[in-house]
């Protein structure tokens, strides 16, 4: 039998580090439900993520039983919308939104990811009505998440769709403005996007994955953050090692979860994502590992190259810990889901310019940011256009996921509740880019030579 | 299915006793037990075969939560597998 501290080890961190899985998420694919009725194709829909999610729920609770790990999240993802949608006839994309948000509730999950569309090229007819619906399909659904590729390495950046999601964007926010702009918090606009991830708002189902599988995505910055404490004042050489054995565990729960998940629901396994996702509560956050390493708040000179150890350690740890490793795998940095985040933020120490920088190192962007109600679409654009060209040029994934608060100033905050906490409201540069938006076209593909 | 039992609470006479008797009520077959007292803090590991166990999983784990309790103990039963993956290779 194991050495009895190393039992009592993994119990501590369940019980006082937050250990934990963040989410099961089911992948379902809906490409055989496209029908040129949009009513017949929402049915489908209904009708396949029902049949193929109804057990989820309750496997998830079983696991979470039996291995004494709480499952925090179970929810679905779906191939992209537009994709789906593309044989209606109707434009009225939002009833296809309606399905989803019911089959969701009836299979008791807490969201469904896939109200997409993949642009980064060019906009289909479809993709078009998609993306116009996007600011009605989350006013009018509780438990959908939109999201919108517009960019990738080997495509460049798609700068119509850029401007079209800066006004998507300043649009959901004023059609959500009573729910503190909760539209926004379900709409992640991408670049390089990844198929398999399981986390939302920016979670679907790629064309390129199975009929059905399984992903799951683990946590655990607690767990870190208190590995870092304990090891003092050591070199950065045996703190990244300490980081890369807590990773390890952490994953290995995930992969023993999402194996017993796969048998017992009759669908293959997917990937585990090796992610660090904060949550509000204390001693669940990212920025307070960056703090414990040394720095007097998140956001000081130097949280660029903590974040950058601490990502990088993630990965090394965890990617031996699991068969198949996948999603956006990092140490995410959401503010407003983030404790020591939303301190650092109210302080006045971590401003939108350093949390792109260190967007350069993690995973995955701008995350759960609140700015000014009167920010200007073309500089949410300017903003998504900015993380899309470091995605791009860095080959790697980024995102926007930004709430302007409507009739919110800079220093007010914006409550969401649960998982997805509060939001600073944060200040942005109030010069225009406005003329930059509007030119359109498409920012070309970098080289892939004379990196430098 | 192999599971780890961990008992904690503060010492005192026949806890081991009442664990045991709690598990044979079920049917589970005891394999190992580690036990120790840390300044008066009893813990208690037991490795058991719930393979005749009359209940299922997770009516044990409520039932051993409900005893101990009652006992003034916290008892709780998780999969083997969770805590071999975690510290082997």
């Amino acid at each position: 039998m194991l050495d009895i501290n190393k039992i009592f080890g993994t119990i501590d961190m369940i019980d006082r580090r937050h250990l934990d899985v963040r989410t099961i998420t089911l992948g379902i694919s809906l490409l055989d439900c496209a029908d040129a009725d949009i009513n017949v194709c929402a049915d489908k829909i209904k009708r396949k993520i029902e049949s193929k999610a109804g057990r989820l729920v309750e496997v998830g609770k079983a696991i979470e039983t039996e291995f004494g790990i709480p499952i925090i999240n179970k929810r679905i993802s779906v191939t992209p919308i537009s994709m789906v949608a593309a044989a209606c006839s109707s434009d009225d994309y939002p009833v296809l939104a309606r399905a989803l948000d019911e089959a969701a509730a009836n299979c008791g999950v807490n969201f469904i990811g896939g109200y997409s569309a993949l642009v980064q090229k060019g906009l289909t007819d479809s993709d078009i009505r998609l993306i116009r619906s996007i600011p009605e399909a989350l006013a009018s659904t509780k438990l959908v998440c939109s999201s919108v590729n517009v960019a990738s390495t080997r495509s460049g950046i798609n700068m119509d769709a850029v401007a079209m999601l800066g006004e998507t964007v300043c649009e959901t926010a004023r059609l959500t403005a009573g729910d503190s702009g909760m539209g926004c918090a379900k709409l992640v606009v991408f670049a390089n996007a990844v198929e398999d991830n399981p986390f939302m708002a920016g979670a679907f189902h790629g064309p390129g994955e199975p009929e059905c599988e399984i992903n799951v995505g683990v946590s655990g910055p607690g767990v870190v953050c208190h590995a870092v404490e304990e090891a003092g004042d050591c070199n950065f050489d045996d703190l990244a090692e300490i980081i890369k054995k807590t990773a390890f565990r952490v994953t290995r729960v995930g992969q023993v979860v999402a194996q017993e998940a796969s048998r017992r629901l009759g669908v293959p396994f997917g990937i585990v994502d090796l992610s660090l996702a904060p949550t509000p509560a204390k001693g669940d956050s990212v920025a307070r590992i960056l703090e414990a390493m040394g720095l007097e708040t998140c956001g000081t000179h130097g949280t660029t190259a903590a974040l950058a150890l601490l990502n990088d350690a993630v990965k090394k740890g965890g990617v031996m810990a699991s068969s198949h490793v996948g999603g956006l795998s990092g140490a995410f940095i959401p503010v407003s889901e983030d404790e020591g985040m939303i301190a650092a933020a109210d302080s006045g120490e971590l401003n939108i310019d350093k949390l792109e920088a260190m967007t350069c190192v993690c995973s995955v962007g701008l995350d759960m940011i609140a700015v000014p109600g009167d920010t200007p679409a073309s500089t949410v654009s300017a903003i998504i256009a900015d993380e899309a060209a470091i995605g791009v040029i860095n080959n790697k994934t980024t995102a926007v996921r930004i709430i302007p608060a409507v009739g919110h100033e800079v220093g007010s905050r914006l409550e969401f509740g649960g998982l997805l906490g509060s939001a600073p409201v944060m200040p942005v540069h109030d010069c225009s880019s406005e003329r930059f938006i509007a030119r359109g076209g498409r920012i070309p593909a970098p080289l892939h030579s004379l990196k430098n | 299915m192999r599971a780890i039992v961990t008992v904690t609470g503060k010492d005192r006479k026949g806890i081991i006793a009442e664990v045991c008797s709690f598990l044979a009520q079920q049917n589970c077959n005891i394999l190992d037990i580690n036990q120790t007292v840390m300044q008066e803090f009893f813990t208690m590991t037991m490795l058991i075969d719930t393979a005749e166990c009359i209940v299922p999983f997770d009516e044990l784990s409520s039932i051993l939560s409900e005893n101990g309790r009652r006992s003034a103990l916290s008892i709780r039963v998780q999969r083997e597998d969770i805590f071999n993956a975690m510290y082997e290779i």
